[in-house]
């Protein structure tokens, strides 16, 4: 938008002179309602000094003619009525800018999808619904105000929570993007949950070595700050200036300023207390199995593993994502090194997705890693040295002799997991992983902006998906300081200080956290550049303090007041 | 949209790669730009050609179930809305015919009969391989009679039925009751054409053909235009029979209400893709749950050997699905699928559950069918020289699972291996960090204005 440039253009003008393009959007429009008429009704209403239609108004000479308008009319408001605001707005708003008018002295008015598109049988009827629609929208012009966007500074520089898969990932590829990070973990050394890995799936690569390479590599880089056995313990500020207090193992304090937040706090895998006789010595779970097959040959050779212990149930009823494939990959370690060993898997559903995990399932299969479905209504019973399970194929009751029962247990939510979310004001979900944006479309980022996710801070992740979601996550808050500056719309909430009471109301219904109450003055404040416009706070002000630009009382009633009459 | 709006986004869309050359940081990639006989910057998406383009052909977006033009647009929100003329079958580029229709309907003057493919040349500091997965083709395995059994369709298409903008506006119909119901005007034109004939042997004899048949019966009436007319007649109420009770039966016509998913159609199978198809579970279980909520009688079936609903709030949905919406998840692999003589097809399986080999009759069949390579994976593999892996995706090492075997050439989604939106939109990012990771330095990364 060449708004920043913007003059105030000829909107001081004591006249208004209010011009309106009526789009035939092709047959869209005009194939339902009398274009034609709406425009020379347009022409009657206060204020309007010019109104054209034209065949497409999005088109290049639709646009021209916009431009050509504003000079030759002296116009110092531009209504379109036309399609979308969504898709159209900013095509408009920007040819306004272009020649000379404040981008903010331009309505649109949907006569299409709310229109012809809705009463194709009617065109008297459609006819008429337009022209109120354009009645509401010139009376709405006429009390436009031009606006300036607002920008703010940014700082280059972001703090990655958590120095696990995930975090290392982020905070290298942010690095290599030139960015200052600084990565903050609680433990005394980096890797996370891989530490206590002993193979990668689905290749079977060393965890060690993998998660040393990846630490060497941040380590390395000079514009990396690594904070061990630290902890972030404030957070304050908005995206581009975010306070982060991190607290170190002394106690010490500092403040790092930074334009974005990555959490990659990660999770931990659940001890199952009380379940299927865990006792941690001859009934583990897979990562104790992980951490005995890492110091040495495995002194079992009857094992036993039994599927979704913990997970799947009402009190977790989610699937944690990864345990099938840790429990085949254990059990394909296990028959490599002792191919004498019996390894039998007990499951629910094995969840083997995607390419590489299913070949795993047919190789362990071939390796002679034996599987059995189990009911959940009639789940595996671990006795002293069998594990009683129904057999619901054959419908018998089976013993499995074993030497050592691994449970595979789910990745939960760290038990800090909602005191962060506090701390930053992001959300969880009810399983108490951190909640994306979007379930689909954002996986990685959160509503509140400059703050990113990856990991299994936001469901269990396996090590290439903890690193693809780690570098998505640094593209993601590379899309906001690779910027040199933020630029937000103009159309946002004001408090007036002098009319507000202090009650509140609007900070409870904020769903931003843009308003703050300033105790000393007791009046609420708003922070232009969280506030999204949602106008929330502006519907409940009981003292009509809050005004949403764009959107003033005096803007709607006056739509409203012409509609009626 | 935001890509098509995006200043630093050059979208080159209806283009292929031809030719990659050089190396990270310093390629060079040869884009050949179709020829679309429109002209993009003039092109309002208006559809004023479309809708007048005498020419109808299948609807690849719907699947071949509903027309489009031969001037057309893959889909309503496609980005660019720019239309392009389907070659093979616009009667401009046929031999020997004559149309322009869309030229002169254009009041942009868009169309350009002599538009040439362009060939472009693009530098680029690395390069994002997003081609992409098809499906498998169930045609290939002929116990489950798809493309023989009229109710047996796939996933997909069974998309295109619940979507509102789609052939049948959310309304889940038996393909057989559908045609049925498109037989109708044909054969209501026949019983018009056959009143017609009437018409003529009534004026000709001045008597309608109600006085004149039972005269004709009583053998009052002799000759050979008489037995033609009294044909005439037997035929016209064969016809008109046939259309009331056709009529009555279309209207007796309910949406098909006993859904039955095959999952794993293609997939988990030795003889095709060994591989699991990682979406095809929650794909069902989302249609499941739609077509309920769209018909609160449906019954659905959902057999397989496991129900893979692995993902965030995915496992939750599984069983929101069961309990709302009465899915019915049955484990076990289907062996045949045969029909009644309504055309319902039958399945054929093995309950693991209970032990014993069940038949199931339902009113429609939708196979879940295999996520494959797309061919441009296997295309681009060759010009760029990428390994593939065995099955066929771009093959790439899980604790880089976005560098393809060439440096700085990126992939992300399903031409890496089978999965679901979240993780494909996550991979994405991923891949633009990859490239801007190992383009830095370089001096090729630059700030955004």
């Amino acid at each position: 938008m060449s708004g920043h440039a913007m003059k105030k253009g000829n909107a001081d003008a004591q006249e208004t002179r209010i011009g309106v393009f009526i789009c035939h959007c092709g047959s869209n429009i005009a194939g339902y309602l009398d274009c034609e008429a709406v425009t020379k009704y347009a022409m009657t209403l206060p204020g309007v000094v010019y109104a054209k239609n034209n065949l497409y108004t999005c088109s290049e000479a639709g646009i021209g003619e916009i431009k050509s308008a504003i000079a030759e009319h002296k116009l110092n408001r531009v209504v379109v009525a036309s399609c979308s605001p969504r898709t159209h707005m900013p095509l408009f708003k920007s040819a306004c800018g272009e020649a000379g008018l404040n981008p903010y002295l331009f309505e649109m008015v949907n006569i299409r999808d709310q229109c012809s598109w809705v009463h194709m049988q009617e065109r008297e009827e459609a006819t008429g619904k337009a022209m109120d629609l354009v009645r509401m929208g010139v009376a709405k012009a006429t009390f436009l105000e031009p606006q300036e966007d607002i920008e703010s500074s940014l700082v280059r520089r972001a703090v990655v929570i958590g120095g696990g898969m995930a975090g290392l990932s982020a905070a290298e590829a942010l690095g290599d993007m030139g960015m200052e990070v600084i990565l903050v973990e609680r433990e005394p050394r980096l890797g996370g949950l891989l530490r206590r890995i002993n193979r990668i799936a689905p290749r079977g690569g060393s965890a060690a070595e993998l998660i040393e390479e990846r630490i060497s590599r941040v380590q390395s880089r000079d514009n990396i700050k690594i904070c061990l056995e630290s902890e972030v313990t404030a957070v304050g500020g908005y995206i581009g200036n975010y306070e982060v207090t991190v607290r170190d193992r002394a106690g010490q304090e500092s403040q790092e300023t930074v334009g974005c937040i990555v959490v990659a706090t990660g999770g931990v895998p659940l001890v199952p207390e009380g379940l299927f006789g865990y006792n941690g010595r001859n009934v583990i779970t897979q990562i104790e199995l992980e951490e005995r097959l890492k110091s040495g040959p495995l002194d079992a050779t009857r094992v036993v593993m039994i599927q979704c212990a913990g997970a799947r149930s009402a009190e977790r009823p989610y699937c944690s994502r990864i345990c099938c494939l840790t429990a085949v990959k254990n059990a394909i370690y296990i028959k490599e090194q002792n191919p004498e060993a019996d390894v039998h898997i007990l499951y629910r559903d094995i969840q083997m997705y995607g390419a590489e995990n299913e070949r795993l399932l047919w190789e362990s299969r071939g390796m002679g890693v034996r599987y059995d479905v189990y009911n959940v209504e009639r789940p595996p019973v671990v006795k002293m040295d069998v594990v009683e399970f129904y057999q619901p194929l054959m419908g018998e009751v089976y013993d499995l002799p074993y030497d050592l029962v691994v449970l595979s247990t789910p990745v939960v939510a760290r038990e800090d997991a909602p005191a962060i979310s506090q701390l930053m004001r992001i959300p969880i979900d009810q399983n108490n992983f951190f909640l994306e944006a979007h379930a689909k479309l954002r996986p990685l980022d959160f509503a509140t902006d400059g703050i990113f996710l990856c990991g299994s801070a936001r469901y269990p992740a396996t090590v290439g998906e903890a690193r693809a979601q780690g570098l998505g996550a640094a593209s993601r808050a590379g899309t906001v300081l690779f910027k040199d500056k933020l630029v937000t719309s103009a159309l946002v909430a004001t408090i007036n200080p002098e009319t507000c009471v202090g009650c509140q109301g609007c900070l409870m219904v904020c769903p931003y956290g843009a308003i703050r109450f300033d105790t000393q003055r007791g009046v609420c404040e708003v922070n232009t550049i969280l506030c999204k416009g949602c106008g929330n706070c502006a519907s409940t002000c009981p003292s009509q303090s809050v005004v949403l630009k764009g959107f003033s009382p005096k803007q709607l009633l006056s739509q409203i007041r012409v509609m009626l009459s | 949209m935001d890509v098509g709006r995006h200043p630093n986004i050059r979208l080159l869309a209806y283009s292929e790669v031809e030719k990659v050359e050089g190396e990270l940081g310093d390629f060079k990639v040869t884009v050949r730009k179709k020829a679309r006989y429109v002209d993009e910057s003039k092109c309002t998406g208006c559809g004023a050609c479309a809708e007048k383009c005498p020419t109808a052909i299948s609807d690849e977006y719907n699947l071949g179930l509903a027309n489009a033009k031969a001037i057309y647009r893959y889909f309503a929100q496609g980005i660019p809305s720019t239309y392009t003329i389907n070659t093979n079958f616009c009667r401009n580029f046929q031999a020997g015919k004559k149309c322009g229709v869309c030229a002169k309907v254009c009041q942009a003057g868009a169309i350009d009969y002599k538009q040439q493919d362009q060939v472009l040349e693009v530098e680029a500091g690395a390069v994002i391989l997003a081609t992409g997965y098809e499906l498998f083709d169930a045609r290939r395995i002929p116990e489950y009679g798809y493309g023989r059994l009229p109710n047996v369709v796939t996933a997909l298409e069974l998309e295109r039925f619940l979507s509102a903008s789609g052939p049948t506006h959310g309304h889940v119909y038996r393909p057989t009751d559908l045609a049925l119901k498109e037989s109708l005007p044909e054969l209501e034109k026949s019983r018009q054409k056959a009143f017609k004939a009437l018409e003529k042997f009534e004026k000709q004899f001045e008597r309608t053909s109600d006085e004149f048949y039972p005269l004709y019966e009583a053998g009052e009436l002799k000759g050979e235009d008489y037995e033609k007319w009294a044909e005439q007649v037997k035929a016209f109420w064969d016809l008109d029979g046939e259309v009331q009770a056709r009529k009555e039966k279309v209207a007796s016509l309910e949406s098909a209400h006993r859904l039955a998913f095959i999952q794993c159609v293609g997939s988990r199978d030795i003889r095709f893709n060994r591989y699991c198809s990682g979406f095809c579970c929650m794909h069902a279980i989302k249609e499941a749950i739609i077509a309920r909520e769209h018909d609160p009688q449906a019954q659905v079936y959902i057999i397989g050997m496991d129900i893979r609903a692995v993902g965030k709030g995915f496992e939750e949905y599984r069983n929101r699905g069961a309990k709302e919406s009465h899915i019915e998840y049955v484990r076990s692999r289907v062996a045949e699928i045969t029909e009644n003589k309504d055309h319902s097809p039958v399945i054929w399986y093995e309950d693991t559950k209970e032990r014993v080999v069940k038949s199931l009759p339902v009113d429609l069949v939708i196979l879940s069918t295999a996520c494959e390579p797309s061919p441009a994976t296997r295309i681009l593999a060759d010009i760029i020289g990428l390994e593939v892996n065995d099955f066929g995706f771009y093959a790439t090492d899980p604790s880089q699972p976005l560098d393809t075997s060439r440096p700085g050439i990126f992939v992300c989604g399903c031409a890496q291996s089978p999965m679901d939106i979240p993780e494909s939109v996550a991979q994405a990012s991923s891949a633009a960090a990859r490239a801007a990771q190992v383009l830095s330095g370089s001096g090729t990364l630059r700030l955004a204005s």
